[in-house]
């Protein structure tokens, strides 16, 4: 039990002494003291009702187990033995064997917190209403607290407490006596934050009751539930194809990003990067260093240390690539069934170094205020925000690779020496450097990806071999070389693992995908934009 | 490529490893076994399962030089065949176990803890030993048959199919780590009690076990020795040196490759089966891409294309992995990754490459002094 509350019981001494702030009257009391368990239950909910500051005291109190009854007299005791009268504190003798706890059963408990929720409303502070909104949606209401909770909807100002409360009021409407009351509801109800959770009321209240007699009788209301049920089932329709179609974007523009520079150096050199995702692993613990950085040196603009990871990112793996293409990977030009175990020993050796630097554990990278949090269509469609901003980033990226591919002089010389090395020599492209340069824009792209990855998932040691694989397939079914096959590749691989998801589970989905991609390449074994011509082989 | 490199060819080298192998397996270790168990001579169980584990990676070694060295066919799954093999072999394992498991039960343990009623259909049969020894051969067998029809029938090929192999095993690896599929999920199957009624843990059932590897291995080295030689054999050298050379000259190379690559596929399913009485465990971890890719470099290591080089390459890859492991375990990963450069960079015909071209060399020198 808290400490006696001897201020605030004082306060309401004070306040429920004045006539004009007095909402609990002695008539109240004397109700409240006199009647039985629902009748007392009534009587909170009915003073929740009004805006009265004393209540919260009040209630705290008989939360407490702080008031006795005398026949219709209510007693206020903080010790169980000298009573007081709780309006103005004058003593009423002792508690004795005919004066009885105000027990908190469970239907006074009920009113009691919906009563508190009520009170929590009328908080100023918008966020603090909208978690009691929250609460008392949540809770199991009924219909006592419907004109609390109407009174201050009708004062209310902030636009989600708003949806919270109408919808509440809508379901509490529904099973009211009142005719006009249950038609508003219904009427309310179609537009309900939760378009699942209002369909399932709706269903309801147009069904049988217990005793097979139907629970709502006017034909009028009737007509309008069934409207509302009609528009409820779009929504639900609506929210999951919308979450479908989010999260397959979302996978897609993951896979894209992790995909896209492996595209870039395997289309150009032939080079089967096993050491990839230990790139994008190297641009997550960038993202982790300049976050660390940020924390103890820019502490005012640690929101936005992901733009400043970006190009160091960038630049580190780029550089480490540059440096595997020089020292490693030039020598194994054309035998690239070598290169491929190369890399592979490359990967194990980034690991581990980055194990011994940083440690097995995960090491923890925060989302900055701007991308935390989420935009809510509805209850069944929400968007966080940082796999939005990561699809945006996606398609910033891709954007900007195929500017640097089609309209730069690199991009010039990379892709002709994509499409004839020999030639391109011949016409003085100096292709060893446009080589390394390739190698470096590919692994750069892998280390804008670990920045992105960092925002959504865990950064360890072992990050890239998560997404080893299904980069590759995404490379395999786009087609070597190929910056639109990639796109698409990743759209369709991303939306179809998605929408089969949701009907077998997540891995026998990811087994189904991988079969049907072992099948996809039979059929065209070079991928979906097979690059045209002749190959000598 | 034949059997050895040129300056170890003839029929003396031939028969060496394989007789060498033959003596140690099955008549220096039985004999040695013999000994009183504190002899400093006595091989320990453990050092037993070690090399016995050790075999089974030869003959998966054997198995992917076949595909790899031979044919031209880098497959990075091996993994694969081999678990499928050692998860036959390990149902057969749990049905022996009977009643003696954690709960007393007809089932295995991990099908009660699932709250199962009945085996699953797939578990008909593997009561009976020689349903098992087909199944170990069939199963791999089948799975690769089947893959690699349609593979090697759309011409897959170089870094294209090595790919496809992963996301192949990639796809049983998440099979398997599922507890509906009914192989005991991450943690597969252990606790083995008995083989043929006898028990595992028996002195003499280690040293059988032991010598029947090293039987199988030389068995399988003279077969290979065998096919490399033969008409046969050839042309698989000529598919990996120049396939459309081939198909120009009139051979379907889809048989010979696909009969190879499901021989390749059934020997590592027998080196799965040897593996797990002796190990004593099988679980998903086998088909993780890293273990079929480190099946790879062990062949590199050793020389590809020379059967005695995969042998050699297994052998002393794991003979580090087991040093380093138990005195540098930080390390490891560094060593390997580095094996995986080097060869690559500098012995791309492995150790055995090395020795031959250093005899070359040497011989030459000689000859002008």
């Amino acid at each position: 039990m808290s400490p006696f509350p001897w201020r605030r019981l004082m306060a309401l001494g004070v306040l429920l002494a004045a006539p004009a702030a007095m909402a609990l009257t002695r008539a109240d009391l004397s109700a409240f003291a006199a009647g039985a368990t629902d009748e007392r239950a009534a009587l909170v909910s009915k003073w929740s009702a009004s805006a009265d500051p004393d209540l919260g005291p009040f209630l705290d109190r008989l939360d407490a187990g702080e008031f006795w009854s005398r026949g219709d007299t209510l007693l206020s005791s903080s010790d169980g033995a000298v009573a007081t009268d709780p309006l103005d504190g004058s003593a009423l003798g002792a508690i004795t064997e005919t004066t009885e706890q105000v027990v908190v059963s469970n239907v006074l408990r009920a009113a009691l917190d919906a009563a508190r929720a009520t009170q929590a409303l009328r908080d100023p502070d918008p966020e603090a209403r909208l978690q009691a909104a929250k609460d008392l949606r949540d809770g199991s209401p009924d219909a006592t607290i419907l004109p609390a909770v109407k009174a201050c909807l009708a004062k209310e100002s902030d636009s989600r407490v708003r949806k919270i409360l109408s919808s509440l009021v809508a379901i509490l409407g529904l099973a009211d006596g009142d005719v006009a009351t249950r038609l508003d509801a219904a009427k309310t109800l179609a537009s309900a934050e939760d378009p699942a959770e209002a369909m399932n009321l709706v269903v309801a209240r147009l069904g049988a009751g217990e005793d097979g007699s139907q629970l709502e009788t006017d034909a009028a209301v009737r007509v309008e539930l069934e409207r509302s049920r009609q528009k409820l089932h779009d929504r639900v329709f609506f929210g999951q194809v919308g979450s479908s179609v989010f999260s397959g974007l979302s996978l897609a523009s993951i896979l894209l990003l992790a995909a896209l520079g492996l595209a870039i150096t395997y289309g150009l050199l032939g080079v089967i990067n096993m050491a990839h995702g230990e790139l994008i692993m190297i641009g997550a613990y960038c993202t982790w260093v300049v976050q660390g950085l940020f924390r103890s040196h820019l502490p005012g603009l640690i929101d936005w240390y992901p733009l400043a990871a970006l190009p160091v990112a960038f630049l580190v793996t780029a550089l480490v690539g540059i440096a595997l293409e020089r020292g490693i990977l030039r020598f194994l030009y054309g035998r690239p069934l070598e290169t491929l175990l190369a890399t592979w020993g490359i990967s194990l050796f980034l690991m581990q170094g980055v194990r011994s630097l940083f440690g097995p554990q995960n090491v923890e990278v925060a989302n900055p205020s701007w991308m935390s949090g989420a935009f809510s269509i509805q209850a069944n469609l929400v968007m966080p925000y940082n796999r939005l901003v990561i699809i945006a980033f996606a398609v910033a990226v891709v954007v900007a690779t195929w500017l640097l591919l089609t309209r730069s002089r690199l991009g010039l010389f990379i892709r002709a020496t994509t499409q004839n090395r020999t030639m391109a020599r011949c016409t003085g492209v100096r292709t060893a450097r446009v080589d390394m340069l390739a190698f470096g824009l590919g692994s750069g792209l892998a280390g804008l990806a670990g920045v992105a990855l960092s925002q959504v998932g865990n950064v360890g040691p072992d990050l890239g071999q998560g997404y080893i694989i299904d980069s590759f397939l995404v490379v395999v079914v786009g087609g070597v070389g190929s910056l639109a096959g990639t796109v698409w590749a990743a759209l369709g691989l991303g939306s179809v693992l998605k929408f089969l998801e949701p009907m077998a589970g997540a891995v026998p989905a990811k087994i189904a995908l991988l079969c049907a991609i072992i099948l996809f390449i039979q059929k065209k074994p070079a991928g979906l934009f097979a690059q045209k011509g002749r190959q000598a082989d | 490529m034949n059997f050895l490199p040129e300056s170890l060819q003839g029929t003396a080298r031939r028969w060496a490893v394989p007789f060498a192998l033959l003596l140690l397996t099955l008549v220096l270790v039985p004999l040695l076994r013999m000994l009183p168990v504190d002899s400093a001579l006595h091989p320990s169980d453990y050092t037993l399962t070690w090399l016995g584990k050790i075999m089974c990676y030869m003959l998966a070694a054997l198995a992917l030089d076949m595909a790899w060295g031979v044919t031209g066919i880098l497959s990075l799954g091996h993994g694969l065949y081999f678990a499928l093999g050692g998860y036959m072999m390990g149902m057969h394992l749990m049905r022996e176990i009977g009643r003696d498991g954690v709960y007393k039960s007809d089932l295995p343990d991990f099908m009660v803890f699932l709250d199962w009623k009945e085996m699953p259909w797939f578990w008909t049969g593997s009561e009976h030993f020689w349903v098992t020894l087909l199944q170990i051969v069939l199963v791999p067998g089948i799975v690769a048959f089947v893959f690699g029809f349609f593979a090697f029938r759309s011409r897959i090929k170089g870094v294209y199919l090595s790919i496809i192999t992963q996301a192949l095993t990639y796809a049983a690896l998440l099979l398997f780590f599922r507890n509906e599929t009914g192989f005991g999920g991450n943690n597969g199957f252990t606790d083995f009690k008995r083989i043929l009624g006898v028990p595992l843990a028996q002195p003499g059932t280690r040293t059988f076990l032991f010598a029947l590897t090293g039987f199988v291995l030389v068995l399988s080295l003279l077969l290979c020795g065998w096919i490399l030689r033969s008409r046969y054999g050839r042309i698989l050298t000529a598919v990996r040196d120049a396939e459309s050379r081939l198909l120009f000259c009139g051979y379907d190379t889809l048989w010979f490759k696909l009969s190879v690559w499901t021989f390749s596929a059934v020997l590592c399913g027998i080196a799965g089966a040897l593996y797990v009485p002796q190990v004593g465990i099988i679980n998903p971890s086998e088909m993780s891409v890293g273990s079929s890719i480190e099946m790879a470099v062990w062949v590199a290591v050793g020389g590809r294309g020379s059967l005695v080089g995969a042998l050699l390459g297994a052998g002393l890859v794991n003979g580090a992995k087991s040093w380093f492991t138990a005195v540098f375990p930080d390390i490891w990963l560094y060593f390997l990754g580095a094996l995986f450069i080097l060869t690559t960079l500098f012995l791309p015909q492995g150790i055995l490459g090395l020795y031959a071209s250093l005899r070359r060399k040497l011989s030459k020198s000689g000859g002008a002094a």
